[in-house]
């Protein structure tokens, strides 16, 4: 069950930065983490950690958004660019060479859409504006995104 | 109103950036941590108590710290072969991460360590993600688990840099399908080296200890497909965004810094094989 280990770094992380923008008492509407396919965690047991991870902190009642990235290779000998599969298959077999993985090992926090906010609690500039990695249009989006994509597949996990 | 604030921070910036400090640390002393991975009761000590044995028989100063939920057994067995061991008690924990193996290490690794052991909490899921530090990571699967270990657990498999199969002595009793179980190690991890091991009758120990010695040598390597996206992931920067900075992993983060950045070429193409110029130019990704 490392996701509750994974879940407290990414609240920790979360808070950390907010702080260095000077948002830490800032409530989180929505935190979007890309999970790859083949990143070995488990996206439900992430979820389900990060309801305990999350509690007393600004994430609180925070909507977690899973986007899953599948795993993808490319035959650096034929061009054939295919999906691994769950468990991945890494081998070009026409070619008998290794593959070269392109996607599906991501494990990141994409980013964070905070609550309302007046222009005096935080050193950061709002989403009708133009400053870098804030946009309305992308929170708007974030807001509206399935909270997981079902089609994910996972490793067993036991 | 709301605000998006784009972070594209690695989760485990944090573990990596201790790995990587861990590494160097290491390297600069001339030590070569290597971290074992299995399940419960693959044969992890015993195969460990016969390196230790060969190690110290063969003049390599070797060290070894082993990490359990509960219990000193291991490390009480391993003490017997004479190397320095530790135990760490992960108080429940599944996994061991970078920050608390430096914390073990700090003040106690006698500072002739060549090899560093590193016996992971019996788990073939969640040590997975976590880089130690290590310059070899091993991935065991005893031969009464069943051939089919390295494709149920394509993360451990996939991410070690040799995959050692143990208790080989028992493989005919338990009518273990060899060529399956390395069907599945290629599949996950093409051109991994895999050494067949039996700490009862010996056999394979001194060509696992030669290995690793090799690698320590900084002459293994043998780089897995799916740490080389991991590897870039960790190193992109996002140049827009002034908290990555703070938060990626430094340059080098889940770099087994003896292996060569290319791709190893696995050319087994057997003759007949069209050359590359089959491959479209530019494919997207």
């Amino acid at each position: 069950m490392h996701e509750l280990s994974i879940a407290m770094a990414v609240v920790e992380q979360v808070d950390d930065a907010l702080r260095e923008r000077g948002a830490e008492r800032v409530p989180v509407r929505s935190l979007t983490l890309r999970v790859g396919e083949l990143s070995g965690v488990v996206p439900e047991a992430l979820d389900f950690s990060f309801g305990v991870a999350a509690e007393g902190t600004v994430l609180a009642d925070a909507r977690l958004l899973i986007e899953t990235v599948e795993g993808r290779a490319r035959c650096g000998s034929c061009g054939r660019d295919t999906a691994t599969g769950m468990p991945p298959d890494l081998w070009c077999g026409p070619c008998s060479r290794a593959m070269n993985l392109t996607g599906g090992r991501e494990l990141e926090i994409a980013r964070v859409v905070l609550d309302d906010v007046r222009p005096d609690d935080a050193g950061e500039r709002h989403g009708d504006d133009d400053a870098p990695g804030v946009t309305g249009a992308q929170a708007d989006a974030a807001a509206d995104a399935p909270a997981r994509d079902k089609e994910a597949s996972h490793v067993p996990h036991r | 109103m709301c605000r998006t604030v784009d972070l594209h921070q690695a989760v485990l910036a944090k573990n990596d950036t201790n790995a990587v400090e861990l590494r160097r640390t290491l390297d600069d002393r001339g030590t070569t941590a290597v971290n074992l991975m299995s399940s419960p009761g693959s044969g992890k000590t015993a195969l460990l108590e016969a390196l230790l044995s060969r190690a110290a028989a063969g003049g390599t100063p070797a060290a070894a710290v082993t990490a359990d939920l509960a219990t000193e057994n291991d490390a009480t067995r391993l003490a017997r072969s004479g190397a320095p061991v530790r135990q760490i008690l992960t108080d429940g924990l599944c996994h061991l991460e970078a920050g608390m193996l430096r914390g073990e290490l700090e003040g106690w690794l006698p500072e002739e360590t060549r090899l560093l052991f590193v016996e992971n909490v019996g788990n073939l899921v969640c040590p997975a993600s976590y880089d130690l530090g290590e310059t070899v990571r091993i991935a065991l699967a005893s031969v009464t688990e069943g051939e089919d270990k390295p494709v149920k657990y394509p993360a451990a498999f996939g991410l070690a840099h040799l995959v050692v199969i143990t208790k080989t002595d028992l493989a005919e009793a338990v009518e273990f399908r060899r060529e399956d179980f390395l069907r599945g190690v290629q599949q996950v991890n093409p051109g991994v080296p895999v050494i067949e091991t039996s700490a009862r009758t010996g056999e394979g120990v001194d060509a696992l200890l030669a290995h690793v010695l090799r690698a320590a040598d900084g002459r293994e390597t043998h780089t897995p497909v799916l740490a080389r996206q991991h590897e870039k992931h960790l190193h992109h920067h996002h140049d827009d965004d002034p908290v990555a900075d703070h938060t990626h992993a430094p340059a080098g983060a889940a770099d087994h810094s003896h292996a060569p950045a290319g791709v190893p070429d696995h050319s087994h193409a057997p003759a007949g094989v069209p050359d590359h110029s089959h491959a479209p130019a530019g494919t997207p990704r």
